[in-house]
Formats: structure tokens, C-alpha cells, sequence
């Protein structure tokens, strides 16, 4: 494969969010407005792509027998260290997001690209597939935060479309709301590899 | 380079060195956001307090006081007391925990609340950052029942989120009766 096929894979050839149907739980969880998602698919691009990088310089290095505990330090490093540098010079998105940046590092897509690509490939490769799956799942979850904000709020990216008491879509913004929001994404993007 | 074998050296060797090296990166970074994140809380504090309070010429976040977990400050100007302002908090919301800086008057009578943090639902209960709150600015809690319409009380609910309501009065109520037992000074409010 060509780096820039790297590149391209997570987008929507192997979208980690609607195909891989990996990271499910910030999927569902932080995607009630467009401007989580870009928050969120952000902080784990970062993850992803540094965690990537170090599994791909470190591979021969970690012993077969101990990977996981060693992956698992190394992403968590990454996770505290957005966690910190959130806090300190983006306080507003911190609040929003909260639990949830803590949460990244039990994250399947990024101990699953770990597994699955950066302990079997070079450095570069490793990176490029960080910032691809990483764009991927950004894209996909500010897709779906902005479906569910539209139509559970009126509104995109805190702009509002409608009037301040037009009636909305309110099942959108709750849980249930995420659950049909995905199921029609992932069946859209099905689609979408099946034709490409 | 061939991969290491996975002999207990080895296994110890490389968890030990890779915790040591990620520990110490975890140090430096925290000690370069150490200051920052005081900074943007303590920011975070005094824009609160600008919104709550009348017009104030001190420092209130240096003579915060804390009792029975809610944290007083107590805004002047020119040496004359305008304001207290209390960061009070409930268990009751729909998410669970929020924090509310309330801003009172001398004589109990509630100046303006803002909002510090929160995780309500988008679109339902975090309306309570919108001007729903504007009903509780200039109502004394005294003669103001704290408590939404449905209860008996003189709240307008937000539609479809009484809980959060419900909730927004029990912070509002906690900050007034704190303020009632360790500041009032006149006799209105309670002994």
C-alpha cells in the first residue's frame, strides 16, 4: 500500500466509527452537539497518532508477552497529558467533555489500531494511519453530533436555524437519539464502501 | 533488530524503563500546566463574580471563605460591602453534580446567578444557562418560594426539565440559607 493510502483507509475504507464500529462508547456519549465531536475526534487524533508513533519506534523493544500493559501505559501518558493541556488552555471544552477525555484511553480504536497496525509497521505508516483513523473518527462523530444538534436543538455548531421556540426533535438530543443516529450512518456507510 | 524475547528480565526490563520514562513525561508536563490551569480556574472564578456581584473594586477570590463546603466571597467597593457572592452546588441535577455562583445583595436579595459548571442534557436542562434564569434577579428568597410551580412554589420550570429546576432551586436555596446563617446581619432572614 502507498502512504497515501494510509492515509485515506480510516476515512471511509475502514472508517474506525462506522465500519470498524470501534470507540462506540464516545461515539454514543459526547456527540449531543457538532462542536463535542470536533473536541473529541481532536484529542484523539492526538492519542492515536503518538501512541502509533511510540508502539512503531518501540515495537522490537516491548517483549511479546507484556505488549498490552506496555501499550496501555504509553497511550495513558498521551490521554493524562490532552487531559492537562485541555485543562489549562481550553477550560470551556474541558468542562463540556469532562469524563470523557479520561476515557480515552480505554478507547478501542486506539489499543486496536495498536495492536492491528503500528506494532506490525514502520514508523511512517504508523503515523500516517494515526492521523487518517484519526480523521475518520473526527469526521464521523462531528457527523453525528451535527445531525443530532440539528434536529434536537435547531441548531449547528451553536448556530441557531430555527426560532427560538420552534418545537425540535428532542428524542435526538437524549441516548435513544444516538442510537438511531448511528444505525443509519452505519448503514449509509456501508453503502458507501460497497459502491467504492 | 530481532524483537526481544519474552524472558521475565526482559518483561521487567521493559514495563520498569517504559513507566519511568512516560512517568517523567507526565511531570514535566504538569509542571508546565501547573500554573495555566490555576490561572484559567481562577479566571473562570472572577468572570463568575463580575456577572454576580454589583460593581466591585476588590479582590473577593482572596478572601474567599469556605463553610460546610460552599465558598463565600465578598465583593466591595471603596470599602463598602455590595455583595456576596456564594458558589453553591447540587447532587439533584438530571447528570448529577452543578455549580451555581449565586450573587446576593446585603439584605438576601438575589443580584444575578451564573452557571459554572455543568453536564444537563443540551437543549433540555442546560437551557438553565439561557435567560430562564433571569426570573430568580431581583426576587428575595424571603418572600420568593424556591421551588418550581409544580411544588408549590414561584419557579417557572424549564419545559420538559423539571428535575433540573428543581435542582437549580435547591443550589439557589442552599447558597441563600448559608448566607442567611453566617452573614446576614439584618433580621429579615432566619435566626
Amino acid at each position: 500500500m502507498s502512504n497515501f493510502k494510509y492515509l485515506t483507509n480510516g476515512i471511509i475504507r475502514e472508517n474506525p466509527t462506522f465500519i470498524l464500529v470501534l470507540g462506540t462508547c464516545p461515539t454514543l456519549a459526547v456527540t449531543t452537539a457538532a462542536f463535542n465531536g470536533i473536541g473529541m475526534g481532536a484529542a484523539t487524533t492526538f492519542v492515536l497518532v503518538f501512541s502509533n508513533l511510540f508502539i512503531a519506534l518501540l515495537k522490537n523493544l516491548i517483549p511479546d508477552k507484556v505488549r498490552i500493559a506496555a501499550f496501555i501505559v504509553i497511550i495513558a501518558t498521551f490521554v493524562t497529558i490532552v487531559d492537562l493541556v485541555m485543562k489549562a488552555y481550553t477550560p470551556e471544552l474541558y468542562k463540556t467533555l469532562g469524563i470523557f477525555i479520561p476515557l480515552i484511553v480505554v478507547n478501542c480504536i486506539i489499543l486496536g489500531r495498536a495492536e492491528a497496525f503500528a506494532q506490525k509497521n514502520k514508523v511512517v505508516p504508523a503515523i500516517l494511519d494515526g492521523i487518517g483513523m484519526g480523521i475518520g473518527f473526527t469526521l464521523a462523530i462531528t457527523i453525528m453530533g451535527s445531525i443530532r444538534e440539528l434536529l434536537g436543538n435547531g441548531s449547528i455548531f451553536d448556530i441557531k436555524l430555527v426560532s427560538e421556540n420552534a418545537k425540535t426533535i428532542l428524542l435526538f438530543i437524549l441516548p435513544p437519539g444516538a442510537f438511531i443516529t448511528y444505525g443509519y450512518l452505519i448503514a449509509l456507510f456501508n453503502r458507501l464502501r460497497a459502491k467504492s | 533488530m530481532a524483537k526481544l524475547e519474552s524472558s521475565l528480565k526482559n518483561m521487567i526490563l521493559c514495563l520498569f524503563l517504559i513507566s519511568m520514562v512516560m512517568s517523567a513525561a507526565l511531570g514535566l508536563v504538569y509542571s508546565v500546566t501547573k500554573g495555566p490551569i490555576e490561572l484559567a480556574s481562577k479566571k473562570g472564578e472572577i468572570d463568575a463574580l463580575k456577572v454576580v456581584l454589583p460593581e466591585f473594586d476588590n479582590d473577593p477570590t482572596k478572601e474567599a471563605k469556605e463553610i460546610d463546603g460552599l465558598t463565600y466571597y465578598i465583593g466591595t467597593k471603596s470599602g463598602q460591602t455590595v455583595g456576596y457572592a456564594v458558589k453553591t452546588f447540587t447532587d439533584k441535577g438530571f447528570s448529577g453534580r452543578f455549580d451555581l455562583m449565586v450573587g446576593l445583595l446585603p439584605d438576601g436579595t438575589i443580584n444575578n446567578i451564573a452557571v459554572l459548571s455543568q453536564k444537563e442534557t443540551p437543549g433540555l436542562g442546560n437551557k438553565m444557562k439561557t435567560n430562564w434564569k433571569d426570573q430568580f434577579k431581583g426576587k428575595n428568597p424571603a418572600s420568593f418560594k424556591l421551588l418550581v410551580k409544580k411544588d408549590g412554589g414561584d419557579v417557572d420550570a424549564i419545559t420538559a426539565s423539571t428535575i433540573t429546576s428543581r435542582a437549580f432551586c435547591d443550589a439557589t436555596q442552599k447558597a441563600y440559607d448559608g448566607f442567611n446563617k453566617n452573614f446576614s446581619k439584618n433580621e429579615g432572614g432566619k435566626p
